[in-house]
C-alpha cells in the first residue's frame, strides 16, 4: 500500500521552511502522497526517512527484463488484481521449451517456429519472444551446445533449466551477456545458484514446494542483493496454478514483498495433450502468470495466445486503434465497392471480417477517429462530412476505381448529404447500420 | 516464514436459479465469491454447457464445426438429442437463424412449432434465441412463450426496446428470460431494474453482457462481466446478481481466424485445431470472468473445457 498525504507527514521534517517550493511539510506531504511531488526538493529530509518511502513507493510487484535488444522482455510491474481496476501492465511472456536430448532436426525446426511464427493485427506485430532451453542429458557439452545454437540462430529471450548446478553454471557463462532467466533456485542450491545470478547480474528463478517456502527462498536472495526474481510455485495441477497464481498476486498488492514478483507456469509440464496445454496456457495469461512455457509452438495454439494476450494486456482506457488508409480486401479491382469505417479496432476487424464473409472483393476505407466507435466517433464530430470528404480526397482511393460510389456506415447517414457537396463527383450511399448485413449488402452491390 | 493471503470480502451471491421444467431442471448460480475462487466462498453449481442447435445458415459453418453433425444438421430435434446424448450437452440453445429479416425471414408460427416440438424431443433445458432484430423477436419470442407452455425455457435476447412485449408473455406462461445489454454494466442493471418492475420473478432472469471472441473486442465483456461480479458480489448490489449466459460459439466461429485453412496461411496452423481452440479459450476466459451458462459448438472445445472447469471445481484444501 502507498503511504498516505499524513503517514509521510509523519516522517518529515516538519519545520515548515518552505524550501521545497510549498509553504508547509504538510502541503509537501500530501503532493508526494498525490504523485505530484518529488522527495529530493526537500533539502532537509534524512536518509531513513528517503529509504522508507522509496520502499514504500516500490511497485507490488517488481518489475524486470530478460534478454536484451529487440526481443528482451518485460515482465512483473503489476498493480491490480482486475484489468478494469487500472491495467494489466506487462505481457506474458510466451516460451518454447527446447531440450539437449532431441534430434537435431526437431531442435532446428524448433527454432524456426519460434523466429517465424510472427502475425500481423492491424499494424502490431504479434510473435513469441522466449526459448526455455532445459538441460535434460545430464551433460555440460550438450547443453553448452544448445546454447550456442539457439544463441546464434535466433534473438529470443532465454530461460535456462536445469537442476545441477554446475550445468547450469557453465549455460549462464556460455549466454551471461543475453542475460537469460537462471531456472532455479531450491531449498537445496539457493546459496550457490544466488552466487551465479549475482555475479552473472542475470534474473534468477525460484522454485518452492508452497508459497512459505518461496518467500524464505526470495528474501535469502534478497538479503544478498538479488532484485530480479521470477516464482514458480512449483504447483503444476490446473488448480493449484489457478490457486496460486491469485495467491501471489493478492499477497504481492498486500505489500508482501517475499511475493512481490513475477511468476512462471510451466504449461508445458502439466499434461500431455497440446490441445490442453493451450487451454492451460490461456487460463494463465488470464490469471496472471508473467510467463508461460509450452511444449512447442504450433500456429493453430500460438495465434489464440497471442491474440488474448494482446487483448487482455489492452489498456481498458485506450481502445486499439487501426492506421488510417486503404486496406484491400480479397483482391479488389477498380469496379469494386469502397467502403468507409472508423478506425478503432474492433470495429475495423468486425467490418473487414464480414467483407471477407461476403467474398466480394472491396475496398475499407479506414479514416482515423481516435479509436472511437462509428457512433461515438460521428456524436463527437471526429466521423462527419467536414473531416470525411479530405480524407476520401487525399488516401488516394480515387487511382484505384473508376467509379466514385462511397459507401457509409448506416450510423453516419446523416451525413450523406453533407459528404454529397463536399465531394460533388462521389454518390454517396448508406450502408447497413450492423456489420453483420454487409455481407447481404454487398452482394446486391454494383458499380454502374 | 508463514504467508498470509489477504481475503475478498463478499457481501453479495448470484442468485440460484433453477432452469427447465421439473423433469429437466438444472440449475446455475448461487456463487459467493468470484469464479472458482473456492478458497474464499462457495460455488453450488459449476458452469453449464449448453449445446447450440439451428435452424438454418449452417451452410457458413467451416467444415470442422459442421463435421460432428452433418447427419441431423436438417433436423433441430435429432440434433439436439445427439448433442445430449452423445456430447454431454447439459442444456440447448436452438439458435432461430431462420427467422432473420434480412435472411430467410420465416414466420412466428413456424418458428413456435419447432421450439415446442425441440422442447418436447429433449431432457434438458431449452434456450431459444432470436436474431435481435427488434420486431421480429418481439412476434417470433411471444409465439415461442406461448407454444412451449409449461416447459420454463429461456427466452432472449430481450433487450431495451423490446422487453415490454416479450416479457410479458414470458410472465404469462411462466418462462425464463435474457436480459441483453451491449456491454455496459450500467446498462444491464438498468435493464434488470426494468425486467422488475414489469414483474419478471428474480428467479426468471439471466443476463447476457454481449460477448465477443478472442480477437473480436473479448476484453469488453471480460471487463464488464468482472465488474458486474465484484459489484453483485464485494457490493452487495442486488441488481447485479443474476446468473450470466455467454453465446460465445456463434461469435467465434464466425471469425475469419477460424475459417481460414492452413494451406491459405500455413503460420495459423490446422484450422480445425485452431477453431476449437478459438472457442474453448474464449468460453474459459469468460467462464473465469462469471459466465455461468456457456454456449458452446463443438464437441471436442466442449471436451477440453469441461476437463479444466472439472479440475478448477476441485475443492480447496
Ligand atoms: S522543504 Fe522539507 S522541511 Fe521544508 S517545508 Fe518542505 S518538506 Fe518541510
Amino acid at each position: 500500500m502507498p503511504l498516505t498525504g499524513i503517514e509521510i507527514f509523519k516522517l518529515l521534517p516538519k519545520t515548515n521552511c518552505g524550501k521545497c517550493g510549498v509553504p508547509t511539510c504538510l502541503a509537501f506531504a500530501m503532493q508526494l502522497a498525490a504523485g505530484k511531488a518529488d522527495l529530493n526538493a526537500c533539502p532537509t529530509v534524512s536518509e531513513e526517512t528517503k529509504a522508507k518511502l522509496s520502499e514504500a513507493s516500490a511497485p507490488p510487484i517488481r518489475p524486470l527484463t530478460i534478454g536484451t535488444g529487440n526481443r528482451a522482455i518485460k515482465v512483473g510491474g503489476e498493480t491490480v488484481l482486475f484489468r478494469h481496476e487500472k491495467r494489466f501492465e506487462n505481457p506474458t511472456g510466451l516460451a518454447i521449451l527446447i531440450t539437449d536430448t532431441m534430434a537435431e532436426s526437431d531442435v532446428e525446426a524448433r527454432i524456426n517456429r519460434l523466429n517465424n511464427l510472427i502475425y500481423d493485427r492491424v499494424g502490431l506485430t504479434l510473435r513469441p519472444e522466449m526459448a526455455a532451453l532445459r538441460a535434460d542429458s545430464g551433460k555440460v557439452e550438450s547443453f553448452v551446445a544448445l546454447i550456442n545454437k539457439v544463441k546464434t540462430q535466433s534473438d529470443c529471450s532465454l530461460i535456462l533449466i536445469s537442476q545441477d548446478a554446475d550445468i547450469l553454471t557453465a549455460g549462464v557463462k556460455a549466454c551471461a551477456e543475453r542475460k537469460p532467466l537462471i531456472y532455479a533456485a531450491t531449498a537445496a542450491n539457493a546459496a550457490t545458484i544466488g552466487a551465479l545470478a549475482r555475479e552473472a547480474g542475470c534474473p534468477v528463478a525460484v522454485k518452492g514446494a508452497n508459497l512459505d517456502e518461496i518467500a524464505g527462498l526470495t528474501d535469502q536472495l534478497t538479503k544478498i542483493g538479488i532484485k530480479d526474481i521470477v516464482i514458480d510455485s512449483g504447483a503444476r495441477s490446473v488448480k493449484q496454478v489457478f490457486e496460486d497464481q491469485i495467491f501471489i498476486r493478492k499477497a504481492a498488492l498486500a505489500k508482501t514483498r517475499s511475493l512481490g514478483f513475477p511468476t512462471i507456469v510451466f504449461a508445458c509440464d502439466m499434461t500431455q495433450d497440446p490441445m490442453k496445454e493451450a487451454l492451460i496456457a490461456s487460463l494463465a495469461i488470464a490469471k496472471y502468470a508473467a510467463i508461460v512455457v509450452l511444449s512447442d509452438f504450433q500456429g493453430h495454439a500460438l495465434f489464440p495466445l497471442l491474440v488474448e494476450r494482446l487483448n487482455l494486456y489492452t489498456d481498458p482506457q485506450k481502445p486499439l486503434a487501426t492506421k488510417e488508409g486503404i486496406y484491400e480486401i480479397g483482391g479488389p479491382n477498380e469496379n469494386s465497392p469502397v467502403l468507409l469505417t472508423s478506425n478503432f479496432s474492433l470495429t475495423y476487424f468486425i467490418v473487414s471480417g464480414e467483407i471477407e464473409n461476403s467474398k466480394v472483393p472491396a475496398y475499407l476505407l479506414v479514416k482515423d477517429t481516435e479509436g472511437l466507435s462509428v457512433m461515438t466517433a460521428w456524436a463527437a464530430g471526429k466521423f462527419v462530412a467536414d473531416v470525411i470528404a479530405p480524407f476520401v480526397k487525399k488516401c488516394g482511393i480515387t487511382d484505384k476505381i473508376k467509379h466514385r460510389k462511397l459507401i457509409i456506415p448506416g450510423y453516419a447517414a446523416s451525413e450523406s448529404g453533407g459528404l454529397e457537396e463536399e465531394l460533388p463527383d462521389w454518390k454517396i450511399e448508406v450502408g447497413p447500420r450492423e456489420a453483420a448485413h454487409i455481407p447481404a449488402y454487398l452482394k446486391t452491390w454494383k458499380a454502374q | 516464514m508463514a504467508i498470509v493471503i489477504p481475503k475478498t470480502i463478499y457481501n453479495g451471491k448470484v442468485k440460484e436459479i433453477k432452469l427447465g421444467s421439473d423433469m429437466q431442471a438444472v440449475s446455475v448460480g448461487g456463487e459467493n465469491c468470484f469464479p472458482f475462487y473456492l478458497f474464499e466462498g462457495a460455488m453450488p453449481h459449476k458452469p453449464v454447457i449448453a449445446m447450440e442447435v439451428w435452424d438454418s445458415g449452417t451452410e457458413d459453418w467451416p467444415v470442422a464445426a459442421l463435421e460432428p453433425f452433418k447427419d441431423v444438421i436438417s433436423d433441430p430435434a435429432a440434433w439436439a438429442n445427439k448433442c445430449i446424448s452423445e456430447y454431454g450437452a447439459e442444456m440447448i440453445c436452438l439458435q432461430l437463424v431462420s427467422t432473420d429479416p434480412n435472411g430467410m425471414n420465416r414466420g412466428a408460427t413456424e418458428a413456435a412449432a419447432l421450439a415446442k416440438k425441440v422442447a418436447d424431443a429433449i431432457n434438458v433445458p431449452l434456450i431459444v434465441w432470436g436474431t435481435a432484430n427488434i420486431e421480429k423477436d418481439t412476434e417470433v419470442l411471444r409465439a415461442v412463450a406461448e407454444a412451449c407452455q409449461g416447459k420454463n425455457i429461456i427466452l432472449g435476447p430481450l433487450e431495451e426496446k423490446d422487453f415490454k412485449k416479450i416479457g410479458a408473455a414470458a410472465i404469462g406462461y411462466h418462462q425464463t428470460v435474457i436480459a441483453s445489454s451491449p456491454i455496459d454494466i450500467n446498462l444491464a442493471k438498468q435493464l434488470n431494474i426494468l425486467m422488475g418492475n414489469l414483474g419478471i420473478p428474480e428467479n426468471a432472469l439471466l443476463m447476457d453482457p454481449t460477448v465477443s471472441s478472442i480477437g473480436y473486442g473479448i476484453e469488453y465483456c471480460y471487463s464488464v462481466m468482472e465488474r458486474i461480479r465484484a459489484a453483485g458480489l464485494t457490493q452487495s448490489d442486488d441488481k447485479l446478481q443474476y446468473p450470466l449466459i455467454c453465446n460465445i460459439s456463434k461469435e467465434t466461429w464466425k471469425a475469419k481466424e477460424a475459417k481460414v485453412t492452413e494451406q491459405e496461411d500455413p503460420l495459423m496452423g490446422d484450422a480445425k485445431k485452431r477453431g476449437i481452440l478459438l472457442e474453448a479459450m474464449s468460453a474459459l476466459i469468460l467462464a473465469l470472468a462469471g459466465g455461468n451458462i456457456l454456449v458452446m459448438r463443438h464437441p471436442e472445445a466442449i471436451k477440453l473445457i469441461k476437463g479444466i472447469l472439472d479440475e478448477l471445481y476441485v475443492p480447496s484444501k
